[in-house]
């Protein structure tokens, strides 16, 4: 068996690209998959505080690029999951220190021993998210129900249709449930027909992310007490083919919970 | 519904900021996905009224030419009435 290459992007910044490769990452691992986490984002490295392997650094993936270290010296691995692999960016170069060929080659070599490489891609559409879809045998495309970012997640899923990279797959993240519900925000039917791309997953807003963010302990640890948690697990387990239902979003609206309480079951 | 429950209490349907947005999507997009913008499809709109006027007597006002969208498939629809007799006559 050779890994999965899956790389995920947005094309705008701050949609949660880093949050869903770190928790994804998490899920896959404790759902039994040997997982590379890839943090491509070269001169701006995020991965690592998030899944909190920032202070077992000792090379990174322009180290092995440019011959410094083997591959294996790079990976760091997670104490908490035994098959879960962190290869993070260097933070003092930039982008141009990678081509897509390096890439390439850096997936090739981890192939072999693992079951999914997920790529952290760096935002935009230059030369960081072309060496970040270059490897990719399949992508993810970010996006939050806003208008600026499903624009931008419009133009990279034409880019990447162009590089016969796609299909492309859909997570919209943050949506808050009550606000759609207003009719105040995108919601997930309107985002999936504008974009006409199939959808892996959605994961509502929840504060949870943040603190378990600046505890460096992804949400996906815990995914028993919260719908974001469980939305990374079940995201993990479409990826394995499984056909897991959506979840619904909220719980029982208004005349739901009127209606129980007339006639309780 | 919502439509004909303020038509029933005699209020103006306001659309959601939600359909707004959607509606600003779905224009965008077109435009950005054909690189067609707004003032060349005006010019499209125009040339193409010249040659079929060249032809056969259309409506000229009430030409409309826009995007449609299939999945990721854009076309451009243009429509274009006919001037038939009896259409002449109701004017």
């Amino acid at each position: 068996m050779t890994a999965r290459v899956i790389t995920v992007t947005s094309g705008k910044g701050g949609v949660g690209k880093t949050t869903i490769v770190a928790n994804l990452g998490v899920a896959l691992a404790m759902q039994g998959q040997r997982v590379v986490i890839i943090d491509a984002d070269v001169g701006l490295r995020n991965l690592d505080l998030m899944v909190g392997l920032e202070n077992r650094i000792v090379y990174d993936l322009v180290d092995v690029i440019e011959g410094r270290c083997r591959l294996r010296q790079a990976l760091v691995r997670d104490k908490r999951l035994s098959e879960l692999f962190l290869l993070p960016a260097a933070q003092t170069r930039d982008k141009s220190a990678v081509q897509p060929d390096d890439m390439v080659r850096v997936c090739e070599n981890l192939q072999e021993q693992h079951d999914f490489i997920l790529i952290d891609s760096p935002a935009g559409i230059e030369q960081g998210f072309r060496y970040a879809i270059a490897p990719a045998g399949e992508i993810l495309i970010v996006t939050n129900p806003e208008i600026p970012a499903v624009r931008d997640a419009d133009r990279v899923i034409g880019l990447i249709e162009a590089e016969e990279k796609g299909p492309a797959r859909l997570i919209i993240n943050r949506i808050k449930p009550d606000v759609v519900r207003r009719g105040e925000m995108l919601d997930i039917a309107d985002v999936i027909e504008l974009l006409a791309v199939d959808l892996v997953g959605v994961v509502p807003e929840d504060k949870a992310i943040l603190t378990t963010a600046n505890r460096g302990r992804p949400l996906a640890f815990s995914s028993d007490n919260s719908l974001a948690g469980r939305a990374f697990h079940n995201i993990a387990r479409r990826l394995q083919g499984e056909d897991v239902p959506f979840q619904p979003l909220h719980g029982p609206g208004m005349l739901e919970r009127i209606r129980r309480f007339v006639r309780p079951e | 519904m919502m439509k004909f429950f303020e038509r029933l209490l005699g209020r103006r349907y306001e659309p959601s900021s939600g359909e707004v947005a959607k509606e600003r999507l779905r224009l965008v997009l077109a435009h950005d996905r054909t690189s067609i913008s707004p003032a060349l499809l005006d010019t499209l709109k125009d040339e193409i009224i010249t040659v079929i006027s060249r032809h056969v007597a259309i409506d000229a006002e009430s030409v409309q030419v826009t995007f449609s969208q299939s999945a990721r498939e854009s076309r451009l629809v243009a429509d274009i009435p006919l001037l038939t007799r009896r259409g002449r006559r109701k004017r």
